[in-house]
């Protein structure tokens, strides 16, 4: 199996052109503060905008494959590629063989110059990251995932019968893999079994044990399977993968049952805002506004025309924060690293009482947007508040781990998708004025949680 | 029989791309690498640079057993083609054994081309394509006290600053009117001229040498114009000429290369072509060229790997596009793309003589077709995409010419990155 590498990604429409990466590049790397001796060059265009030269680490390196002198490789541990002084005999043809001007004349030096990433150096991240006062330049670890989780069994079914773009199937891998063999796994009706978890012709989708309860007892079921395991001295992890229906309508009460008795399981919600493996149907985590089979949109009746759903939508995760869980928190398949930071923890919590996880999940059918979107779709949620990324402990409260300074309007998200196509004007201010009262009153428990003699 | 699905002929930049381009799309079938060389594979570009003696003989190789080992490649050494029987399939070599392939590269390199000069081969010469060639070129120079260079390409100018530096008088004789003709323009063939001459190298161009002969130093050189040179050190780098006498009755077309298509496959079934012995067409016209420089082998070795192996990722060679850098005396010269002037074509130039900065581009519609710099620096590999995307610049052409590096960048950045 191949590796992943980290990168350093660039935003240009957060670059101001200050120039402090190039200085702080040209420190680490030449101990001088001259800008052109930089490894990663930004330069202007003609209409005030910014653009960025720098190495790509490129998988197939043309810098490599045309150098004579065998002084340029790709190491394969750090994905960097490596510039070889004793080997390198200054003959340049390495500028020419690269499209994307990554290695470069340092005339300060003589030789070529390329970035490697600062992988040596003690902070083992390169140094043009923090100094980067906008923001403009991030650099992106989400390799270690691949790296580590390649290596774990998969225990999901080969194939799936889930919809094309649908992100459930990459959910159902990484965290059963991440909760490895010992685990017990209960998926109510929708759309998890409909994608295969429960099996088909009398064998099971999953590598672990399942079962498949009603929609209305997940968590009683599960508390109970726990209970049992515990019993007998086995440890094993009780996890639940169940949608937004089956678990803030109708699960509803065994759910915050198990909650309040701080039952030793795991509780994810993919939460798509329907039920829509059985023809997209809404929810009480349907939003405001959004059209669903049972929401239409058209003439009405009575002079009322219908304009989707008339109400907003439940916040569930807020809701379950007030059972005081072990843990609860919400996340994005968009944000990877955050969702395994976050499966981490409520695997822990899991073993001490009761975990909730609620990850969005853009649903190609049921909300109308191109299969190739979902991660787009799930990005937009959070870069417009839409949707916001944070956890609870009851010792550290409520914390935002993806805080948005600058979020988009919310019509950057409405747009992306075919449900909200018919919104009038007054519903979208109707949503966008939800939204900032939604990060308001999150913010308010934040802060609660921050503040001297807050919950501790 | 020996039977194997690859076989590539040759070890160097062209046949090393093949193998990993194979290896990409098809990680099992047999793949057999057979070269003439006994030494791990080296890139002949880099000899000049052993001749200096700023590269060790034994740190230049481009990769080791471990490589062939990993990949899967039965990797054979001191094995010469010695001809290409493709009725059935067979690649005979020099010992007389023979192997079966379904596909076979030919990534045979050049080997120098030896002017038809009478006497030359009543004299001690040198020529350099082989690490032994450099080896023994290292070691001469230092023993020189007059040497003549025949030839004013990259390879006999790199030589000669070499011996210039060692201590020796050195004349350099060239047939064309300038030097390094055919890479560089005569504006900074000029100043590559003035560097040697200020150097105290002689430069003979637009001269021949017409009659060699054996003297108490080493051999006496007449030029067409009578007058006669000394040299204890000769060396001829008058260019090179593909290996491909195995070719015999093989049927597989050649002119002054083997003839390649645009997927480096020759005209017969089964048999590619690609590197410094394939003859394939020019990114500036239909012709059917010599792109004997190491980029070009590359993209050549990579695309006919593909081909090979049936990878449908291949894409068809766009035709060669001449890239070169030439580094002299402290100052760096880098030449992208074509100095034809084709009808229509536009030339820019610029040099600041106080600076020694010389910049030359040649546009068509708009569009760059080549880039020249004496110090002036901008990204080579940039400004061939450049080329090759037919990039209109009508835009952003006086911001280009005045700064192409920084310009080169934001367009790369732009449209590509």
């Amino acid at each position: 199996m191949g590796r992943g590498y980290n990168t350093i990604a660039f935003d240009a429409a957060r670059c101001d052109g200050c120039g402090d990466c190039m200085t702080a590049c040209a420190g680490a790397k030449t101990g001088t503060q001259d800008k052109t001796r930089s490894r990663i060059q930004i330069v202007g265009d003609a209409s005030g905008g910014f653009e960025l030269a720098l190495c790509r680490q490129c998988g197939d390196p043309k810098c490599v494959t045309v150098c004579p002198a065998g002084a340029l490789t790709k190491d394969g541990a750090s994905g960097v590629i490596d510039w070889n002084a004793a080997k390198c005999v200054d003959c340049l043809l390495c500028t020419v063989g690269c499209a994307y001007a990554g290695i470069a004349l340092d005339a300060g030096s003589g030789h070529v110059a390329k970035c490697d990433m600062c992988y040596e150096s003690p902070a083992g991240s390169p140094a043009c990251v923090p100094a980067c006062p906008h923001g403009a330049l991030t650099y992106i670890t989400t390799s270690r995932i691949y790296n580590e989780v390649g290596d774990w069994e998969d225990l999901f079914a080969p194939g799936l019968a889930g919809c094309q773009g649908c992100n459930t199937e990459l959910l159902m891998r990484h965290t059963l893999r991440r909760v490895g063999p010992d685990t017990v796994l209960a998926t109510p009706p929708g759309c998890v079994p409909g994608m295969g978890s429960v099996g088909f012709n009398g064998t099971t989708g999953t590598k672990i044990p399942v079962f498949h309860p009603l929609l209305t007892n997940t968590a009683a079921m599960l508390a109970g399977i726990k209970r049992q395991y515990k019993r007998v001295g086995r440890e094993v992890l009780a996890l639940a993968i169940a949608g937004d229906g089956g678990a803030s309508d109708v699960g509803f009460q065994s759910l915050s049952g198990a909650a309040e008795r701080n039952e030793q399981i795991l509780f994810m919600v993919v939460d798509n805002e329907g039920y829509m493996n059985t023809g997209m149907q809404r929810s009480s985590c349907t939003p405001y506004g959004a059209w669903t089979s049972t929401t239409p949109v058209g003439k009405g009746s009575g002079g009322m025309p219908s304009q989707g759903k008339t109400q907003d939508a439940k916040n569930l995760p807020l809701i379950m924060v007030n059972h005081r869980c072990e843990y609860v928190a919400t996340a994005s398949t968009a944000y990877m690293e955050d969702l395994y930071d976050k499966l981490d923890k409520a695997i822990e919590a899991s073993k001490r009482g009761f975990a909730y996880l609620h990850v969005y999940s853009p649903c190609t059918t049921g909300w109308r947007f191109p299969t190739d979107q979902n991660m787009e779709v799930a990005r937009k949620a959070v870069e417009t508040n839409f949707v916001m990324l944070w956890d609870y402990t009851p010792g550290a409260g409520l914390r935002f781990t993806r805080p948005v300074d600058q979020p988009l309007p919310v019509t950057e998200y409405l747009k992306a998708m075919g449900r909200f196509r018919h919104l009038s004007p007054d519903q979208i201010s109707h949503i966008q004025a939800k939204v900032v009262e939604n990060l308001a009153f999150v913010k308010q428990m934040v802060h609660r949680a921050s503040a001297p003699g807050g919950e501790t | 029989m020996e039977q194997t699905k690859y076989l590539v002929v040759g070890s160097s930049h062209a046949a090393l791309e093949a193998v990993t381009a194979i290896r990409m799309h098809d990680a099992e079938g047999s793949l057999t690498l057979v070269t003439r060389d006994t030494l791990l594979p080296y890139s002949p570009t880099v000899l000049p640079y052993v001749v200096s003696g700023r590269s060790a003989p034994g740190d230049v190789f481009l990769r080791d057993e471990q490589f062939f080992a990993a990949n899967r490649v039965d990797y054979r050494r001191g094995a010469a083609l010695e001809a290409l029987h493709t009725g059935r399939n067979a690649a005979e070599l020099a010992d007389g054994s023979e192997i079966i392939y379904e596909k076979v590269l030919l990534a045979t390199g050049a080997a120098p081309a030896i002017p038809p000069i009478p006497g030359l081969d009543q004299v001690k010469y040198h020529v350099l394509r082989t690490l032994d060639d450099a080896t023994r070129l290292h070691a001469a120079i230092s023993q020189s006290k007059h040497a003549v260079v025949l030839g004013a390409g990259l390879v006999g100018m790199h030589a000669a600053e070499n011996l210039v530096k060692a201590g020796a008088s050195v004349t350099i004789v060239e047939m064309a009117k300038q030097l390094t003709d055919g890479y560089f323009d005569p504006t900074a063939a000029q100043m590559i001229e003035k560097a040697f001459v200020d150097n105290g190298a002689t430069i003979l161009t637009g001269s021949r040498v017409v009659k060699l002969a054996p003297s108490a130093v080493g051999a006496t050189l007449t030029l067409e114009n009578g007058k006669t040179l000394e040299a204890d050190l000769l060396l001829v780098a008058t260019g090179v000429k593909p290996n491909m006498d195995f070719l015999g009755d093989s049927g597989v077309a050649h002119d002054r290369g083997i003839l390649v298509g645009d997927s480096m496959q020759t005209s017969v079934a089964n048999v590619w072509a690609a590197g410094d012995c394939a003859q394939a067409k020019s990114f500036f016209s239909d012709d059917k060229v010599m792109n004997s420089i190491l980029p070009d082998a590359t993209e050549q070795g990579r695309i006919a790997g593909m081909a090979m192996a049936g990878d449908p990722g291949l894409k068809h060679y766009p035709g060669g596009v001449p890239l070169n850098t030439y580094h002299f005396f402290g100052r760096h010269a880098i030449s992208v793309g074509s100095s034809r002037l084709t009808e229509g074509a536009e030339v820019v130039t610029r040099f600041d003589e106080a600076s020694g900065r010389y910049l030359k581009a040649i546009f068509k519609d708009d569009r760059l077709l080549g880039i020249y710099g004496v110090n002036e620096f901008f990204d080579g590999g940039v400004m061939c995409q450049l080329i090759l995307r037919r990039v209109d610049l009508s835009a952003v052409k006086q911001r280009f010419l005045a700064n192409p590096l920084a310009v080169g960048r934001e367009l790369m950045s732009k449209l590509w990155r």
